[in-house]
């Protein structure tokens, strides 16, 4: 595993290989109709589930060879303990902010890629400056609401009580069977 | 084979099966999740030592999300890059300030559309990082990886969007 850590810690490495992913990020989500407002704004009206489709594919495919990698040895989990008062009410606030933009971050720069001036000039300067309003009254959050209502567990394995192939099973046998309803219902 | 990349869409199985994979080689090529929200913070933070080094620096959550650019910061330019090439290459590139469907409710006024999308842009970053990552650092690589913080957030990012996407085209979009 040396040339991996070799890689891990090469700055220019780094940047190079970021950038990188970050292209193919960027044009997997074009392709995938992401990147464009009507495909977003109607998943969240649910009359289109494109976007839908297209994250349940990812976690569809990344879980298994995530829980391989992890197995071999090449990558490390890096999930996070949670709480309510950061990913519930963040994740409203977000939700929020998903609709009046109708892009995310990631999709915001996709769009403004695509030629979308209101992602480029509204979105993207507007998430600059959420960030840096949320830097500027982090530390009256950070020992406050963000640490209030701690989740009680880090995974789904050590909430459930099941071993983890056995999660994998069940959450790859529900998203498979919800995208089969999808397409059943022709949606 | 160049014909695959000059097709406007992809199906969304495909293309979404394509970044399952690019998210795990993010977890194995820079050992951690590929992100989006992170550049933005990192981005700002940057402006804010352009403009302020002294302040910038003794920011708590700048010591914490380090401004500089590195595997995280280079995402963003390379979503935008990405989807630039994607786009050019299908011939769907363009420019423009009013979505269609936007504009079928909210009209084709240019000011509106972006001082919503600002507003939207200001609740997105501020909600991202009160929640600690986005739809792709949550919603996809937090998944893959079981953290239950990670669904529950994705199922918030959701149950907000929804409800205010219903208010603004089922509601506002109704009576005006």
């Amino acid at each position: 595993m040396t040339s991996l850590a070799a890689i891990r810690g090469s700055r220019h490495a780094q940047i190079v290989l970021g950038l990188l992913v970050g292209i193919c990020f960027g044009f997997l989500l074009q392709k995938g109709g992401a990147t464009d407002y009507g495909v977003i704004e109607s998943q969240l009206l649910l009359t289109d589930f494109t976007v839908l489709k297209l994250m349940l594919s990812a976690v569809i495919v990344g879980m298994v060879l995530f829980a391989v990698l992890k197995h071999f040895g090449y990558a490390n989990l890096h999930a996070a303990d949670g709480t309510a008062g950061s990913n519930i009410v963040g994740g409203l606030i977000f939700g929020a902010g998903f609709a009046l933009l109708g892009y995310c971050p990631g999709t915001v720069a996709g769009a403004a890629g695509t030629g979308a001036l209101d992602a480029l000039f509204g979105g993207m300067i507007g998430t600059l400056i959420g960030v840096g309003l949320f830097a500027a009254v982090y530390p009256a959050l950070k020992n406050g609401i963000l640490a209030r209502g701690p989740f009680p567990a880090v995974t789904m394995p050590e909430l459930l009580r099941l071993p983890e192939w056995a999660v994998i099973v069940i959450l790859e046998a529900g998203m498979i069977g919800f995208l089969l309803v999808l397409e059943y219902a022709g949606l | 084979m160049i014909g695959i990349f000059q097709d406007a869409a992809w199906s969304p199985y495909i293309a979404g099966a394509g970044i399952g994979v690019l998210s795990c080689l993010s977890l194995v090529l820079a050992d951690r999740p590929l992100g989006c929200s992170t550049a933005f913070v990192k981005a700002r933070g940057l402006i804010g030592r352009f403009v302020d080094t002294g302040k910038t620096d003794t920011m708590e959550y700048y010591r914490e999300i380090v401004p500089q650019v590195d595997w995280a910061f280079m995402i963003i330019p390379g979503v935008v890059i990405g989807a630039f090439l994607s786009s050019s290459l299908s011939g769907t590139f363009h420019l423009s300030w009013v979505p269609s469907l936007w504009a079928t409710v909210f009209g084709n006024s240019a000011i509106l559309r972006l001082l919503a999308a600002l507003a939207g842009g200001i609740l997105l970053g501020f909600g991202a990082r009160w929640a600690g990552g986005c739809t792709s650092g949550h919603g996809i690589s937090g998944s893959i990886q079981l953290s239950l913080a990670s669904m529950i957030t994705a199922a918030c990012f959701f149950a907000g969007g929804i409800a205010v996407a219903m208010i603004l085209y089922r509601v506002i979009g109704v009576i005006l």
